[in-house]
């Protein structure tokens, strides 16, 4: 890739690897931490979501280089990004809005007794 | 990772452009690929356009064949089908005359075999392969390995839905929009063909949308700015988004089907269905919604996809057919730029029916009224390049002048049924299916027949014949109008589609019944208006009249940069310089009356 | 005539042909999995009577750590390579490929599990969306499987044809890998811990 190909910047992009790695391995045991706490449905959601959600940024941003992409490349995710929402939003909204009863947090609320 | 040729310089051709008119420069002087390397796994974007187009339009012909049955048996009903009656088989149509079982699956597979098969392989796969690398002056497109396999995954995807036509119950029946339940727990295994074979299909489209936008961001020559481009490249720009981003939610659809089909899971199956009497012994749960949601999602973009390359090649033609420069370049492309994001969000139109609540009807509708601006913007624009125009009435010319107003007819008649008030009554009617093949037959299909005519000179360095061209436009443009246009008064009536009978048994359709018989000889019209082009196209090839590289004298690259046919390997003998915009017809002071892209500019 | 910038990289784009390429696949693929995911809420939220399974959490957790730790491999074989140690880089991407095999295994060893429960795709939604989010996932871990093993094997000689090349190439694997990893991150808790 452009730039930053001395052996110095090299070692120290592997330092930061090194970070992000426990950084993510640590996110993940507090995920499942988190899980054990006994939420209730919608803060559980948000919670696990903001977690992922923070992990899946360390990997973009510092294990794909999103950081320091291109210009292009952000135009391209910024619109999956859009219509990705969209993918979730509408047809949600859909369902929230439809004639009848279609939408139920019932199938959210519980999960039977964990058995490990 | 390119081309075996890499790295062997192109020997220098003579440059008497009428001597090699014809002439491949394909590998002289260098290792001779065999004819399977060179011919059949071609990895040359030009020999994969045309291997595109002549299996396009294979399928056309084959998708056509399959509509003249059901018109047959809509306009004769209960009669023997002609000629080819007794090959249909005694399942689907014993005697004969077509069961309504075997009509289901005519009516599915036409469609889509006409969309997925057919219409888009030729608009993209065949036109944007053959003409965009030449039109931004790149010597092939930017994968060309993956390239050829986009077309053979094509190909493949084609013979597993051929082959379910001879599937145990025939093939696919539930539509082109292959609807659970009924997809699910009723159709035959024909129908899970259907979903492989979609797959195929995806993945192909999957790798060509990636080939085509890298190829035109990245592969542009110098000087072949944005704004330089022309029309026809932006418009496949903008369908490779479409498809790059619009399909996977199709396919995810399809994996869940595939396994409520096959495994017997019930994404789309709710709790309790009945079926024949029987509670389908299922777990359940499911909803059958869910897949109307993912199916649109992607094909309304696919529709788009169907129609831009298109207008793309109505651009060209008319430009170069008027002499003049495209009216409003830029807000041409701004409006496919909008028009593409558009489609994105307007997919539930095709749902108005099911239930939905006002927010989201209202949504739906708004965006879809939305929609009509840049369609709008993008037909006028072509019709005030008309105006004061020194119009050239050749055959491309022709085709693209009679797609003015024919995709004006089917857009118009879209606006009742994206409003939801009116779709009420007209939604799964004979209106439906006359607005859509307005924009897809006498649109895109025209569109795509004044391409053919339009770069054939090109491809085989010699023109299609001028006479035989004008009888298969005027023959095919009444005909097709003879077809079509009943099917608003059809529909106006409420007669539902996809009626073996042609709505014969309901009292409300009795004053319209009259409508198939002359839609059906209409059908068969137009097909033998296709004969005089089927002729001319491989007539031409060995005896059409010679002509040299730019015989339309046009301005684009694909025309003033290389030979008719391009060279070989890597098109231009030296890469092109662009100078110029892409439709500088009668440039005030310029001798000729077109300035080709790459002529600098004179000194002083 | 030779592509341009299939190494070097378009002045005007800052990107070379692959890295678009990749990113743009990558782009379909949030599709895909947004759709999929979108598909789980739907059908959960639509549904009453929706059972969530007690999942093997442990082995789900061990899995998750796996395919962190390949991440970190796959980036340090390309920073390897960078620095022109070819047998480093070799020892991480082999890591890289190990590490999936054992995420394989593990899934078999959960999907086995889920059997002798009498657990099936068919036998609820929650089953049906479990085994297809992680089918489809591991369809895409086994794609990159191959590909790697290309990679480390006939494909290697092109670090001694067109180093450069090779070098873009890694870099594109890595991308598509930590995509996987990227969905992984997000399965997880959807579907064993939510």
């Amino acid at each position: 890739m452009s730039g930053h190909n001395s052996p110095e910047d090299i070692k120290k992009e592997t330092r930061t690897y090194l970070l992000v790695f426990v950084a993510l391995a640590v996110a993940t045991l507090v995920t499942v931490a988190v899980s054990y706490l006994d939420l209730n449905g919608p803060q559980a959601i948000i919670v696990a979501l903001f977690i992922a959600t923070i992990k899946a940024g360390l990997v973009a941003a510092f294990f794909m280089h999103l950081l320091s992409e291109e210009k292009f490349i952000y135009s391209v995710l910024a619109l999956t990004l859009v219509f990705f929402a969209v993918l979730f939003i509408l047809p949600i909204g859909n369902y929230a809005d439809a004639v009848g009863e279609h939408f139920s947090m019932e199938g959210v609320e519980h999960r039977e007794t964990e058995a490990h | 990772m390119s081309s075996i040729d890499e790295q062997h310089p192109e020997e220098v051709p003579e440059l008497s452009e009428e001597a090699h008119v014809g002439v491949h420069h394909e590998d002289h002087g260098h290792q001779e690929e065999s004819f399977i390397w060179k011919y059949i796994f071609s990895t040359d974007h030009k020999v994969i356009g045309i291997q595109y187009g002549i299996t396009s339009l294979l399928f056309l012909a084959f998708g056509f064949t399959l509509m003249l049955i059901m018109r047959w048996q809509l306009g004769n009903p209960g009669q023997p089908v002609p000629f080819i009656g007794n090959l249909l088989g005694q399942a689907n149509a014993p005697g004969g005359i077509v069961l309504p079982e075997f009509y289901n699956q005519l009516g599915a597979m036409h469609g889509t075999i006409m969309v997925f098969l057919g219409v888009v392989p030729l608009a993209v796969g065949a036109f944007g392969n053959y003409v965009v690398p030449l039109q931004i002056g790149a010597p092939d497109m930017a994968f060309p390995k993956l390239n050829m396999m986009s077309y053979w995954v094509y190909f493949l995807g084609g013979v597993v839905m051929l082959s379910s036509f001879f599937a145990p119950g025939g093939a696919a029946n539930s539509g082109w929009t292959s609807y659970p339940p009924l997809s699910v727990a009723v159709a035959t295994e024909g129908q899970t063909y259907w979903l492989i074979g979609m797959t195929f299909l995806i993945t192909s489209s999957l790798l060509g949308s990636v080939n085509f936008i890298v190829t035109i961001v990245q592969l542009r020559t110098k000087g072949m700015t944005w704004m330089r481009l022309p029309f026809f490249v932006w418009a496949q720009l903008v369908t490779a988004f479409l498809l790059l981003l619009a399909f996977p939610p199709l396919q995810a659809a399809g994996v869940f089907q595939l396994m409520d089909r096959v495994l017997g899971t019930s994404f789309f199956l709710p709790s309790g269905l009945v079926v024949s009497n029987q509670v389908l012994q299922v777990a359940g749960g499911g909803s059958a919604l869910l897949w109307q949601h993912l199916f649109w999602f992607l094909a309304h973009p696919e529709v788009y996809v169907l129609v831009l390359p298109g207008m793309g090649i109505i651009a060209e033609v008319i430009a170069n057919n008027t002499r003049k420069p495209l009216w409003g370049y830029k807000p041409l492309v701004y409006s496919i730029i909008f028009l593409g994001f558009m489609s994105f969000i307007v997919w539930a139109h095709h749902m108005f029916m099911t239930g939905m609540g006002t927010v989201m009807n209202a949504f739906f509708q708004t965006t879809t009224m939305i929609i009509s601006i840049p369609s709008v913007v993008i037909l006028t624009a072509l019709l005030l390049t008309l105006w004061g125009a020194s119009i050239r009435f050749n055959t491309p010319m022709l085709f693209a002048l009679a797609f003015l107003p024919m995709f004006g007819i089917g857009g118009l008649t879209g606006l009742p049924l994206g409003l939801s008030p009116s779709d009420i009554h007209l939604h799964d009617t004979y209106y439906v299916i006359g607005h859509f093949h307005y924009v897809v037959a006498p649109g895109t299909i025209f569109a795509l027949f004044a391409g053919i005519y339009y770069w054939y000179p090109k491809v085989t360095g010699r023109r299609m014949n001028e006479m035989l061209g004008k009888i298969h436009f005027f023959a095919s443009l009444v005909f097709i109008n003879g077809v079509f246009f009943p099917m608003f008064l059809q529909g106006l009536a409420g007669v539902s589609r996809r009626l073996y009978d042609g709505g014969a048994t309901y009292s409300h359709a009795q004053g319209v019944l009259e409508w198939n018989a002359f839609m059906s000889n209409s059908a068969f019209l137009l097909g033998l208006a296709q004969l005089p082009f089927i002729f001319n196209f491989f007539w031409s090839i060995k005896k059409g009249e010679l002509v040299d590289s730019n015989p339309w004298q046009a301005t684009t690259l694909e025309w003033v940069a290389t030979t008719s046919p391009p060279l070989g390997h890597g098109n231009f003998e030296t890469m092109p310089v662009v100078y110029n915009g892409p439709y500088e017809y009668s440039v005030p002071g310029h001798d000729d009356d077109y300035l080709p892209q790459n002529m600098a500019p004179q000194e002083g | 005539m030779e592509i341009p910038y299939t190494v070097e990289v378009r002045p005007d784009t800052g990107l070379y042909n692959a890295k678009m390429g990749i990113w743009l696949f990558l782009a379909s693929e949030v599709m895909l999995f947004g759709a999929l995911f979108s598909s789980y809420v739907i059908l959960r939220t639509g549904n009453p009577d929706w059972v969530q399974h007690p999942m093997n959490v442990g082995l789900a957790t061990l899995n998750t750590m796996i395919l962190i730790t390949s991440s970190v491999t796959v980036i340090m074989s390309w920073a390897s390579l960078r620095l022109k140690d070819f047998a480093k880089f070799r020892i991480y991407f082999l890591c890289t490929l190990l590490l999936a095999g054992c995420f394989m295994v593990v899934k078999a060893i959960e999907y086995n599990q889920e059997f002798s429960q009498g657990l099936f795709p068919w036998s609820d939604n929650y089953m049906g969306i479990y085994f297809t989010l992680t089918g489809l996932h591991g369809l895409h871990v086994v794609g990159g499987m191959v590909v790697i093993a290309y990679l480390l094997g006939p494909g290697a000689k092109m670090w001694k044809t067109a180093p450069e090349q090779y070098v873009n190439r890694i870099e594109s694997v890595g991308l598509y890998w930590h995509f996987v990893d990227l969905v992984w991150i997000f399965l997880f808790p959807s579907l064993y811990l939510l």
